[in-house]
């Protein structure tokens, strides 16, 4: 007997019972249409999250200064001011760090901005000109902070886009005038906006301002050494796959430095190790939701397995025909695992589309406050389908072995 | 072509073990028809199972035509029947959602079946069905059911066919056509044909008659003439009812 004999035999006796078969198929259609929009509203949280970190840059590294220690009581990370902007300097170094391209060490104090009779309190942030660039900041009108303001110590801001709209409205900033903690400083440009963040982090709700101004005129610390503390450096890297040895390039510089024999005195994270660890988070947030969807799915299964016995029991008397015409047991378990299989296919086929149906409704609507984006992918869907035939594979073969092992004189007899 | 020697065969109801046949000898050569009779529980069923190799005895030898059947595996049973036996049932089974035709392609699904449908056409033709193929059985007299349950054990061109009460479910006058149907078959193809019944009058329209009582043959003797018709005495019992 051949598979196309066997696929019209089932696909008979499936048409027999429309009902039935149609409510089996509904348990697999529910439980796949429910892997395909969960694990599609998985995707899209989880590639929103990465994409809002990568649009900081991902070849990234910061360095900062480690913890204090003040009679055996460590501080919090960054309390230390180890760090200065000599230091910043050094570790672009094309012989000692050839893994870096840029160095962009920052300081950060918070400060009252005021323009007219607007105000807002907000960070602002020392840095130097490479801070555009390794930070990934687009302007949206004026220009970005020069070396001669460095020199200068220059009394020039640059705004984030929300601190822009709160001090000016829709009026261009740039060549206005803002106050600084009471000092004068003239607006040279604005930042574009990024998006993403929460009410107490925005990367659009902040004040750039030249590292040397911000030191000398806004911040109060100085180092023993005299020269600028910096919190933090952002180091560019030349590509995100040489992230280990660029650390180590890093560590070397400002362990010489340091003079450093026993415990660094400076921690370095990547950007690309926050992003791999957010990933691995919800990577197993997406397996959550699909684990659960296959719950639903594994009931589907049951279903099937449930119909297909009952099946069994109520055409005990054409198996014994088939098997008096010489059906074989292979010929009559093959019938009743197609049957299952093509069920739980069927069920498979429809719910991937009502999947992708369900997925593409959800894309874009506000989900508890949050715009959400779902993300359709086939290896789901491939993978949907492929459990679902496992499944009634799995499912079926019991009853059908039944089916196969019935006697035929006692299946002919069964009334 | 049919050799049973000496062939025993006892079931088991629960605990209690009942005997079915207690050495039954009996060689049936082609081109017979034969009928075996007997009362309810002298094993005549048994026996015909196990001639239709749906069951194999206890012991004993069963041979059909020149294969020891006796002790082989369900799917090798499963192979010979296909080929070999063709059978009819008193309650036809044939499968309610299918078609005439499709019942009839049945056999030709296991096994060997090349042109499925010219075969099953030419089947029904012979019982005269030729115009009921796309019918399902719901809409089948019986008399026509049967028909195509005949068609359905010729279509493979078995070398037995084997009929456990026939007519038990139809009226005299499609009793007296399927009977009819199968004496044509023996007499024009040379087919070999076993009646199970316990109708004296189907029993009469045979060439031989073996009677079975408590598992064992108590009679096998040769009808002078076989009848061509079914006989007044059926026709009585019929008024009477």
């Amino acid at each position: 007997m051949n598979l196309k004999t066997t696929l019209v035999i089932a696909l008979s006796s499936l048409g027999s019972n429309k009902l039935r078969a149609g409510l089996t198929l509904l348990g697999v259609v529910i439980g796949v249409a429910a892997v395909i929009s969960l694990m599609a509203i998985g995707r899209g949280v989880q590639q929103t999250i990465t994409q809002r970190i990568q649009s900081l840059g991902t070849n990234l590294l910061f360095v900062r200064p480690g913890v204090t220690t003040q009679g055996g009581i460590s501080g919090a990370q960054g309390t230390a001011s180890t760090l200065t902007l000599e230091d910043a300097y050094a570790l672009k170094d094309p012989v000692f760090t050839p893994s870096v391209v840029e160095v962009a060490p920052e300081i950060s104090t918070t400060g009252q901005v005021v323009a007219g009779r607007n105000n807002t309190n907000t960070r602002i942030y020392g840095v130097t000109p490479e801070y555009q660039e390794a930070r990934n900041f687009a302007l949206s009108s004026g220009r970005f902070i020069l070396p001669g303001h460095l020199l200068d110590h220059s009394q020039v801001a640059v705004l984030g886009s929300a601190v822009a709209e709160v001090l000016f409205g829709f009026r261009d900033p740039v060549g206005q005038v803002v106050r600084i903690n009471s000092r004068q400083f003239d607006v040279i440009g604005v930042l574009e906006s990024k998006g993403g963040g929460n009410r107490f982090f925005s990367l659009d709700d902040q004040v750039l301002v030249p590292i040397t101004t911000a030191y000398y005129r806004l911040a109060s610390q100085r180092t023993a050494r005299g020269g600028i503390n910096v919190q933090t450096v952002n180091v560019q890297l030349r590509d995100v796959e040489n992230v280990d040895a660029a650390i180590r390039e890093v560590a070397t510089v400002l362990r010489l430095r340091h003079r450093i024999t026993r415990e660094d005195d400076f921690s370095i994270t990547s950007q690309q190790e926050t992003i791999e660890t957010l990933q691995e988070t919800t990577n197993t947030f997406v397996l959550f939701l699909g684990a659960i969807a296959g719950i639903s799915l594994l009931v589907g299964g049951i279903g099937i397995m449930n119909i297909m016995l009952v099946s069994v029991t109520e055409r005990t008397r054409e198996i014994g025909i088939r098997k008096a015409m010489g059906a074989k047991r292979r010929d009559i378990l093959f019938q009743f695992v197609f049957e299952a299989t093509l069920l739980s296919l069927g069920g498979g086929g429809a719910g991937v589309l009502l999947g992708l149906v369900l997925s593409l409704l959800l894309n874009g609507r506000s989900l508890l406050g949050t715009p959400t984006q779902t993300i359709f992918s086939a290896d789901i869907a491939i993978l949907a389908l492929g459990v679902s035939a496992a499944i009634g594979l799995f499912f079926g073969i019991y009853p059908a072995m039944r089916a196969a092992q019935l006697h035929p004189i006692e299946a002919l007899r069964y009334e | 072509m049919i050799e049973l020697e000496d062939v025993t065969k006892t079931y088991r109801m629960g605990k209690v073990e009942v005997p079915a046949l207690q050495g039954v000898s009996l060689s049936i050569s082609q081109g017979e028809m034969v009928a075996i009779v007997g009362p309810s529980g002298s094993g005549k069923s048994t026996l015909m199972n196990i001639i239709g190799c749906l069951d194999v005895p206890n012991s004993g030898s069963y041979v059909l035509e020149g294969e020891d059947v006796s002790r082989l595996s369900d799917d090798r049973l499963a192979e010979i029947r296909n080929r070999k036996i063709g059978f009819i049932f008193q309650t036809y089974n044939l499968l309610p959602r299918l078609t005439a035709l499709a019942n009839v392609e049945l056999p030709l699904l296991y096994g060997n079946g090349r042109d499925r449908r010219r075969r099953s056409l030419e089947a029904l033709e012979r019982v005269g069905l030729a115009d009921r193929v796309n019918h399902r059985p719901p809409e089948l007299s019986g008399g026509q059911q049967q028909r195509v349950g005949i068609a359905r054990a010729l279509v493979k061109n078995p070398a037995l066919l084997l009929a456990d009460e026939p007519t038990g479910n139809l009226d005299s006058r499609s009793s007296d056509e399927i009977v009819g149907i199968l004496q044509d078959l023996n007499r024009e193809e040379g087919l070999t044909v076993v009646v199970v019944t316990h109708e004296p009058d189907i029993a009469a329209r045979t060439q031989r008659v073996i009677a079975t009582r408590d598992g064992l043959v108590v009679n096998d003797e040769r009808v002078k003439e076989p009848h061509r018709a079914l006989g007044s005495s059926r026709e009585a019992q019929d008024g009477k009812r």
